[in-house]
């Protein structure tokens, strides 16, 4: 029994404490924090408040709903209808613009719907369809997979509807989805930055990129403690001023990858 | 094959590398597998010992079920232990979602059947060769089970081994109730995961690599110990 | 020692119309007697004859389908306290020799149990096994260090199933020297044996079993050279056929 409580005892103490600790929990996506984004962006607000920053990345849909849950402090997502959504539901506090980076369409390089170098993102997937040529989906309620979707409203097309064996959803992240692609030389939408620091590409390139509407916003937002009084309000709100301030979008605005810079910093003056 | 042999070299570099970052998956790693066996078998075992030698209504039954619980998906526990400790849920107020501990609550209620079932088993064929002498001396109930399990503890062993194994190679329970955050709850089978979502399959591997050969340490430590052990007393 | 025991005697033993039902018959059927102090009782019968499990009946393991069997002694703790049960098979535990004797002599919260442990050991000639692993022992040592850890609560009656049937001479010997040691201790012994000689040797009288019943009783030599049954008749005829 000795032995046991000794155990016990060692156990206690090694696992770390939990309340102590000043941190937030922040809901992101798999493909922000892929992008290796936090990685350079947290440090810099940790030195300067002492506060940590807990990223839980998930797709946009589950880390709303962490969000709604009241299991996060703040959401940083990039699904701006879906994030109105949050606030007018009175989940968010208010919504903030923070930054975008773009969605690029990638496909082998022998590209059979003869999509390359086009500067129209519409009309690639529209000939993506009718060539009927694999085309990966993330189909998992993501940020991405929303704007995927509405690339193909804009193409005439209701996907879940029209869409045929070419058709292949995952299901699952950007990165696994991207595997699949790459594995079955299908067509993809992705955000660079996910296509930047993505290492398997086999025979994949980016066939597509530049169009308008393949632009990728994000905001941020406080959930709401009014819902969940638990909320941590002022460290929470201490991350979304300092990624809005002149500080915190210049740190973004200086992730780079290979030499590119990855997001572009927008937030509202 | 390029793949696997640069893995494999990739994880011998790791291993040497001493890398803070691995260091640190690593120990919490086996902080959270570890506590989880720990647990697990302070609760497994005296259930498992108590349907083994105890003749109540439904026992069969619950035999059946103890093994069926057994193939436990984990994706599934971590699902039912998130929504627990969810703030929406009914244990919202601990606030232990994301961290260790709830890694570790997953983890044992995972692995809890594998030893109770197990130690059940090994604990029934024991009791069919000793229950007669221990009566016949006077040890009844809970005294004559400690008796038995003291005396099959290397059996027992094999049990809490199969536990470990469970818990050190699952990532669905561990990803939902820890989240894998960079530095809190970045265990190996999750950084393993991240890495081949990102693409990063040599260095997925090497992970794997290293995983597995943390696993067969700790097996090998146990079966020294129990060879030891065994030269010993009979 | 023996002045801490309580002093009232356990004995006599008395079965009443007892039986055993398993499988849906009678293992033990309807079977009757009383034993008293003294006398070696020797339990013989074929195979399947309901021995066994009339032993387990007396020393409690089992319990009647109907029937009684009542002890001189009321209180169920010091009624087990005062009888022992030596098996076909030893069960030790994994330990060494004299911790499994201190383990039994624990249990019946006997002080000095290293002392009178080690003392029984020498009785049966296995003191310098003491340290020795039980299970790596002989079949023949185990069987003797099981005698010496029944022997060593000092029991008032002890049990033994065929105690020596999976052993060789010697060892048989040895085994059959203790229980004449305990019996001058006073232990009154109650045996089943398969082997007619050890009968002969080891007992005072004779119950034979055939077929779940007693079928006759009688003192040892009577029963050999002069049996009351039939059955008896057969079995001594069958199991020495040149008698």
């Amino acid at each position: 029994m000795g032995l046991i409580s000794r155990i016990l005892l060692v156990l206690a103490f090694a696992l770390p404490a939990h309340a102590q600790e000043k941190f937030i929990t922040v809901a992101s996506t798999t493909s922000t924090e892929q992008s290796g984004l936090f990685k350079h962006l947290l440090p810099v607000f940790e030195k300067k408040t002492g506060i940590q920053v807990r990223v839980v990345a998930l797709g946009t849909g589950q880390a709303l709903d962490m969000g709604r849950r009241g299991d996060a402090d703040v959401v940083f997502v990039h699904a701006r209808p879906l994030e109105e959504k949050f606030v007018a539901e009175g989940f968010g506090v208010r919504r903030f613009e923070v930054m975008y980076n773009d969605f690029v369409i990638v496909g082998p390089k022998s590209d059979p719907a003869k999509i390359a170098g086009g500067k129209d993102a519409v009309e690639a997937l529209k000939k993506i369809m009718k060539t009927g040529s694999p085309f990966a989906s993330r189909g998992d309620k993501s940020g991405t997979h929303f704007a995927e979707v509405e690339l193909w409203k804009a193409a005439g097309v209701d996907i879940a509807r029209d869409k045929g064996p070419w058709y292949r959803e995952t299901g699952s992240g950007m990165g696994p989805t991207l595997n699949t692609a790459s594995g079955m030389n299908a067509y993809s939408l992705t955000d660079r930055g996910t296509w930047l620091s993505f290492k398997n590409r086999g025979d994949l390139v980016i066939v597509v990129e530049g169009d308008q509407r393949l632009f990728n916003q994000y905001g941020v937002m406080l959930v709401n403690p009014a819902k969940h009084p638990h909320v941590k309000k002022e460290m929470g709100q201490a991350f979304v001023d300092w990624v809005i301030s002149p500080a915190g979008q210049k740190t973004i605005a200086e992730y780079k990858i290979g030499g590119e810079q990855l997001f572009f910093p927008n937030a509202r003056k | 094959m390029q793949d696997i042999l640069e893995s494999l070299r990739g994880a011998v570099a790791l291993i040497f590398s001493a890398d803070p970052v691995l260091g640190g998956i690593v120990l919490l790693s086996l902080k959270v597998s570890l506590s989880a066996v720990v647990f697990a078998t302070l609760l497994g075992l005296p259930v498992g010992a108590a349907i083994a030698v105890g003749r109540f209504p439904g026992r069969h039954t619950i035999v059946v079920l103890l093994n069926a619980l057994m193939g436990l998906p984990p994706v599934v526990v971590g699902l039912v232990v998130y929504l627990l400790l969810s703030r929406a849920g009914p244990l919202g107020e601990l606030g232990l979602l994301f961290s260790p501990p709830a890694m570790v609550i997953a983890q044992t209620i995972l692995i809890l059947p594998i030893i109770a079932a197990l130690c059940r088993q090994a604990v029934e064929d024991a009791w069919i060769e000793y229950q007669e002498q221990l009566r016949s001396l006077g040890a009844q109930g809970v005294r004559a089970a400690l008796t038995l399990i003291w005396d099959i503890r290397f059996s027992l062993l094999t049990a809490v081994l199969a536990g470990l194994g469970r818990a050190s190679a699952e990532v669905g329970a561990v990803m939902i109730v820890g989240g894998n955050i960079d530095g809190v709850t970045r265990v190996m089978t999750t950084a393993i995961a991240l890495e081949t979502s990102k693409g990063d399959l040599p260095l997925a591997l090497s992970l794997g690599i290293v995983l597995i050969t943390l696993v067969l340490l700790l097996n090998a430590a146990a079966f020294g110990l129990k060879e030891a052990a065994q030269r010993r007393y009979g | 020692m023996s002045g801490m025991r309580a002093p009232s005697s356990i004995l006599p033993l008395v079965l009443h119309e007892v039986s055993y039902a398993a499988g849906g018959r009678n293992v033990v059927d309807r079977v009757s007697f009383e034993l008293a102090p003294g006398p070696r009782t020797v339990i013989l019968g074929a195979n399947g004859a309901g021995k066994s499990v009339l032993m387990r009946l007396m020393h409690g393991l089992l319990r009647p389908t109907s029937g009684e069997i009542v002890w001189g002694e009321r209180d169920p703790d010091r009624l087990r306290q005062r009888q022992a049960m030596v098996f076909q098979r030893p069960v030790m535990l994994r330990r060494s020799a004299l911790a499994n004797v201190v383990y039994a002599l624990k249990l019946a919260r006997v002080a000095d149990a290293e002392k009178i442990a080690l003392a029984a050991l020498e009785a049966v000639g296995l003191a310098r096994l003491a340290q020795r692993p039980a299970r790596v022992l002989s079949g023949g040592e185990q069987q003797r260090l099981a005698l010496a850890r029944a022997w060593s609560l000092r029991p008032q009656v002890l049990f033994l199933d065929e105690p020596t049937a999976n052993l060789d001479p010697t060892a048989t010997r040895e085994i059959e020297s203790a229980i004449a040691a305990v019996h001058a201790g006073g232990t009154k012994i109650v045996m089943t044996t398969h082997n007619l000689g050890q009968a002969r040797r080891l007992g005072d009288e004779v119950l034979f079993i055939h077929q779940g019943r007693l079928v006759e009783r009688s003192p040892v030599e009577q029963f050999f050279r002069q049996p009351a049954s039939a059955e008896a008749a057969a079995f001594i005829k069958g199991e020495l056929p040149w008698v």
